[in-house]
């Protein structure tokens, strides 16, 4: 134990004592939850909206004008027939469209309800989704007017949202999700994978094979700094998800830091197995990077829906764990559902982690060849 | 008891056949040398009697205990210290020295009296990082954290490459007191000026060993008479020399040329012979054999046989 301790130690004045690494571990997480929090507009300003009103009653044109009064949308056009929709769309200026049916006065003065719908450009995700959000406000906004104060019971008018292009549009919130699994995957299996591969560059492995030092305690101690320092990190990215982009975890924070262990154990057994098939830094990193990182950018789900991927990738996202630890920490974080929902890709990371565990203790080499 | 017995070590990296039918046995606290030039196969042996290579035939035992199966007891009483500096560049001096004490399961208090001749030279600088120090304090440290868990065995891979005549000199005086702490030190050095420091020493080369024996007497194997030539113009001389009919060998060594007749002597005809090629400064003198001198002859012979 008090070696293992010793180890754990000479690991912690090592991170501590390299700028870059510190960088690595703290510097890029706040750096990438910034950079996408930003990036991703979090309001609108007159986006185009063009209107095909078929009810042309009274109001329909109220809500017309309320909508385009409001300051977020200008209008770019009216249309009197749904063939028109993709040309407006291609002419590109419109990023939506709000429809009202034939019969929307006549529902709307016989049933006290009517449905209309808006229809979004879905090829950018973001801002559809936030022009979508920003329209159903003013229609709700707009049904409490008309019922008035007295009458505050389910809307009258019911919006129905569509997307153009991208049907399945999904949350925009997903950086949050999305930076933490890219992030562990990062520190975790790049850097231990790293940190070990250092050892063998330098020739110092060669003084810690002939210690009595056993090859768990060398993993084990190579791993435990990494481990606590990504825990910090992922509870420091929910904080600052929190404070600066107003994002709380919607289910169970227990639930979501405990998968978050899990997916940090497997990311560090990943980090082991690469650092037992390369011999310099180099190599290490260029694993990394290549069998990690891409991988999890591109196939996890993480920037492109898997439902959209060609089914051969979708095959090849099967094996990237990022792809299962995205669906669990979306679920936890964004739908807030328990752990009933995500149990089966729990089982599949626990069933991964337990396989890079062994193969890279059975592959960690004793001697030098 | 012996501390290690090799018996036909055989080792190959592809086609390359590192080790070829190694045979040797070291004593008990003495200092043996293997002294041989680069690609001789030192490092690996070494590596094969601290267990991180597995030998391809032959079999050695090292205190008693066999190199493959006996390896987990046989890596806490053995101290290594590699080719290439192996300490943590980023650790300070005390925090290298600590790291090893406590991996050894032993502290630096307990064994202190073991290092503090090694120790204390470099005492002064426990708080500067390892990577900042030279290179001989660099070595320094590095034997005290071989030592620090007072081994049987220490081996020791090219300890004074890259180090200043000085630093050389004092690391030897600082292994020769290793004596009385009753370990054994297996050295190797491509310095053959070392390997009189050594009680004995195997020269070794293209994986074979060629002599084992005591210094001194691998030295007075030399078989031939040998002489010392001196001149302004080396080069000149050298290839001069190469022309003269009754020369055997032509060996540079430093300033001057070490060189063997057919006969064991020579005659004016030689001074004649150089002074008609233009070198007329030439001074030749007999001269005793040191252990480069048999070592060449070795190489020699076992290039001709």
């Amino acid at each position: 134990m008090k070696r293992f301790l010793a180890f754990v130690r000479k690991e912690f004045l090592h991170i501590f004592r390299d700028i870059r690494t510190l960088i690595i571990i703290f510097g890029i997480p706040v750096a990438q939850i910034l950079i996408f929090g930003f990036v991703v507009r979090t309001d609108i300003k007159n986006a185009g909206i063009a209107i095909m009103d078929l009810s042309q009653d009274d109001v329909s044109r109220k809500l017309t004008d309320k909508i385009i009064s409001s300051g977020f949308f200008i209008n770019t056009g009216h249309l009197s027939s749904y063939n028109e929709i993709e040309t407006e769309f291609r002419k590109g200026n419109t990023r939506a469209v709000l429809i009202f049916g034939e019969d929307f006065g006549r529902d709307l003065t016989r049933e006290g309800k009517a449905v209309m719908s808006i229809i979004a450009d879905g090829s950018d995700p973001n801002a559809a989704t936030l022009i979508t959000n920003y329209a159903m406000a003013i229609v709700r906004d707009f049904n409490m007017e008309i019922a008035g104060p007295a009458l505050p019971g389910p809307g009258m008018i019911v919006p129905g949202v569509k997307m153009f292009y991208n049907p399945n549009l999904e949350s925009h919130f997903m950086f949050v999700p999305g930076v933490i699994t890219l992030i562990l995957i990062l520190i975790c299996a790049l850097m231990t994978s790293v940190t070990i591969s250092r050892e063998k560059e330098f020739g110092t492995m060669e003084v810690l094979l002939v210690s009595p030092l056993r090859p768990v305690q060398i993993i084990l101690g190579k791993v435990t700094p990494y481990f606590l320092l990504s825990f910090i990190n992922v509870i420091m990215i929910l904080l600052l998800s929190w404070i600066v982009f107003d994002l709380p975890v919607k289910g169970s924070l227990v639930l979501l830091l405990a998968e978050t262990m899990l997916y940090i154990l497997m990311s560090l057994s990943l980090g082991i197995l690469i650092s037992t098939i390369s011999d310099t830094m180099q190599q290490a990193i260029f694993i990394s990077f290549l069998g990690l990182m891409l991988p999890t950018i591109l196939l996890s789900g993480f920037i492109f829906p898997i439902e959209n991927m060609h089914p051969v990738y979708n095959l090849v996202s099967m094996i990237v764990p990022p792809r299962y630890f995205i669906v669990i920490i979306k679920n936890i974080m964004i739908k807030g559902t328990g752990l009933m929902f995500v149990w089966k890709e729990t089982l599949i990371l626990l069933l991964m982690t337990v396989f890079f565990i062994s193969v890279s203790i059975r592959k960690f080499r004793l001697r030098l060849e | 008891m012996k501390i290690i017995e090799s018996w036909r070590i055989c080792k190959k990296y592809g086609e390359v056949q590192a080790l070829d039918d190694l045979s040797f046995s070291v004593n008990e606290s003495e200092i043996f040398g293997f002294i041989g030039p680069d690609g001789a196969g030192k490092t690996t042996l070494f590596r094969i009697i601290t267990t991180l290579l597995l030998p391809d035939e032959g079999k050695m035992r090292v205190l008693g205990l066999d190199v493959v199966k006996g390896f987990k007891e046989l890596r806490r009483k053995t101290g290594y210290m590699p080719g290439r500096f192996s300490l943590y560049s980023d650790l300070t001096v005390q925090e290298n020295l600590e790291f090893y004490a406590t991996v050894f399961g032993t502290t630096v208090k307990e064994n202190y009296d073991l290092i503090a001749d090694i120790y204390s030279h470099i005492e002064p600088f426990k708080k500067r990082t390892a990577g900042k120090l030279s290179g001989g304090m660099k070595q320094k440290l590095a034997l005290s954290c071989a030592l620090i868990h007072k081994p049987s065995l220490l081996v020791l891979d090219e300890p004074t490459t890259g180090i200043d005549a000085v630093s050389r000199s004092e690391f030897w005086d600082l292994l020769g007191k290793l004596r009385q702490h009753r370990i054994t030190v297996v050295v190797s050095t491509p310095y053959m000026d070392e390997a009189m420091r050594c009680d004995r020493v195997a020269l070794i080369q293209n994986g074979k060993i060629l002599s084992v024996d005591e210094p001194d007497k691998i030295r007075q194997g030399f078989s031939r008479k040998l002489f010392t030539l001196r001149s302004a113009d080396k080069y000149s001389l050298i290839t001069a020399l190469r022309k003269y009919p009754g020369i055997l060998t032509t060996y540079p060594f430093g300033e001057t040329v070490h060189v063997t007749f057919s006969g064991d002597s020579y005659d004016d005809s030689l001074l004649r012979h150089l002074e008609g090629l233009g070198i007329k400064d030439a001074v030749i003198s007999e001269a005793e054999a040191g252990i480069e001198d048999r070592f060449l002859e070795l190489m020699e012979k076992g290039v001709t046989e």
